[in-house]
């Protein structure tokens, strides 16, 4: 455990001691959230009715240069070598290395939403469905980031030493964080919405769940070959 | 290669009787007419390259569990046949559905998983392309087979939930029986065409492997090339 925690606080060590490319990151999220209100025109409540899909979208296509860097630091100067040879389990390192990632999405989705407030008018006060708004989003936003994160980690070690990785982890990664996505969206779109449908947001959240069970284990178990390489 | 010949020509011969008993005895469907006859076609190919995409998830357990080049060999192979067949359903389905649904496309929860699925392993087959080294290959898309794979239960599950138009699944006990054989035909026709497409695919990519294996390595370039103006010792000693 003390091995993840250590694995876990270098990679924030690293993206913390580079401040710039996180400030930079948060400006391209930012900066795609106003230019997909250009998509649709200045029509407020069509905005806020899409404000959900536009926040997710602007996470993941962030996601990809947040992910590609995760393991370009490693690569660079064989930083990844010395990693692999250091007294820890691949999928401790795995882990460590997912679990910074998907702290980095909740730190850019909580930059993220208060834009998402101002330019889309949506409702994030009060209580709806038996909680507050807010609550709930966090609860999506955490299942949503660790979603994207721990297929987007296994990716991106992949692609890491490749030609064409700037092309490759955004194809490899999107069409399978479809089940994610639908569901981190629909969720949001849930929350901001005057009522809520209880039981349809519980099974888009269980959806969430699932599908981080589901590739974290396997992703888990598969990191240690993708590294070898 | 002979089990491909003999899958093809099984395959081709159980297709044109699945397919004229379907065109000229089964009656017309009740609620599409003469469009549903496409059905003899189409699902057929749904369920070939379902279990083709199921043939490169064992390949790419094996690749991983065992290191044999022979699995790269099927992975690469039921990929591409998979992702072929994946294709046609989808043109199938485009052709199917604008006079059924009046559109060519539908965010249907099948026809968007097959979709999904196209694009998941024809980025297997991309990330295949670029990789040169074949232990590399093997790995790394064996990785990538599997974790795509994992994914078509959840996404059909999810497009379901968010949207869904598509005819429930028929069984033996919804379709008549005049309906029923020609499918179950057509589907073993496909099936056996789809595993010979696949088998001499297989035999192709396994020769590649060899003779990429068999080629003779580069030779071995000094650590350093120095560039100089100066005439190389060898050089003057000719000269001399």
């Amino acid at each position: 455990m003390s091995e993840l925690l250590h694995l876990f606080r270098k990679d924030l060590l690293i993206e913390w001691r580079s401040r710039s490319h996180g400030f930079a990151l948060a400006c391209f999220a930012l900066t795609l959230l106003l230019l997909f209100s250009f998509a649709i025109g200045p029509d407020t409540k069509t905005m806020s009715l899409h404000a959900g899909a536009y926040l997710w979208m602007s996470l993941l296509l962030s996601s990809t240069l947040l992910l590609a860097r995760s393991f370009q630091v490693e690569v660079e100067d064989g930083a990844i070598e010395t990693l692999i040879l250091a007294p820890a389990s691949a999928t401790r390192m795995f882990y460590a290395k997912a679990l910074a990632n998907a702290v980095q999405l909740a730190i850019l989705a909580a930059v993220a939403v208060p834009a998402v407030y101002a330019l889309y008018g949506v409702q994030l006060h009060g209580e709806v469905g038996g909680g507050h708004r807010l609550g709930q989003l966090v609860s999506v936003v955490a299942l949503g980031a660790a979603g994207l994160a721990a297929p987007g980690t296994l990716y991106a070690a992949l692609t890491a030493r490749l030609h064409a990785r700037q092309l490759l982890l955004p194809l490899l990664l999107f069409p399978l964080v479809v089940p994610c996505l639908l569901a981190a969206v629909k969720a949001t779109t849930l929350i901001v919405r005057p009522s809520l449908s209880e039981a349809e947001f519980t099974s888009w959240l269980a959806l969430l769940a699932c599908f981080d069970v589901l590739y974290w284990s396997v992703c888990g178990i598969l990191f240690g070959r993708v590294i070898e390489q | 290669m002979k089990s491909a010949y003999l899958l093809l020509v099984l395959g081709l011969a159980l297709i044109v009787v699945g397919h004229g008993m379907g065109l000229f005895v089964a009656p017309s469907e009740a609620a599409m007419g003469e469009t549903g006859r496409i059905l003899y076609v189409h699902v057929p190919t749904a369920w070939t390259a379902m279990v083709v995409f199921t043939i490169a998830f064992v390949a790419a357990l094996g690749g991983l569990w065992t290191g044999r080049m022979g699995w790269d060999a099927l992975i690469e192979a039921s990929a591409e046949v998979g992702v072929v067949f994946t294709a046609l359903l989808l043109v199938q389905g485009a052709v199917w559905a604008k006079p059924t649904w009046g559109v060519y496309w539908t965010w249907d929860p099948r026809l968007t998983t097959s979709a999904i699925l196209l694009v998941l392993f024809g980025v297997v087959l991309l990330l295949r392309h670029v990789i040169e080294v074949p232990e590399r290959r093997l790995t790394l898309s064996a990785v990538a087979t599997i974790v795509a794979f994992a994914d078509v239960p959840i996404v059909y599950f999810s497009v379901r939930w968010w949207n869904s138009l598509h005819q429930a699944q028929s069984t033996p006990q919804t379709v008549s029986k005049l309906m029923w054989q020609p499918l179950v035909i057509s589907i073993f026709g496909t099936m056996f065409l789809g595993l010979a497409l696949v088998i001499a695919r297989w035999r192709i990519a396994r020769e590649h492997y060899e003779r990429e294996d068999a080629a003779p390595d580069l030779p071995d370039l000094p650590d350093q090339i120095e560039l100089s103006d100066e005439p190389a010792s060898g050089g003057q000693e000719v000269r001399g």
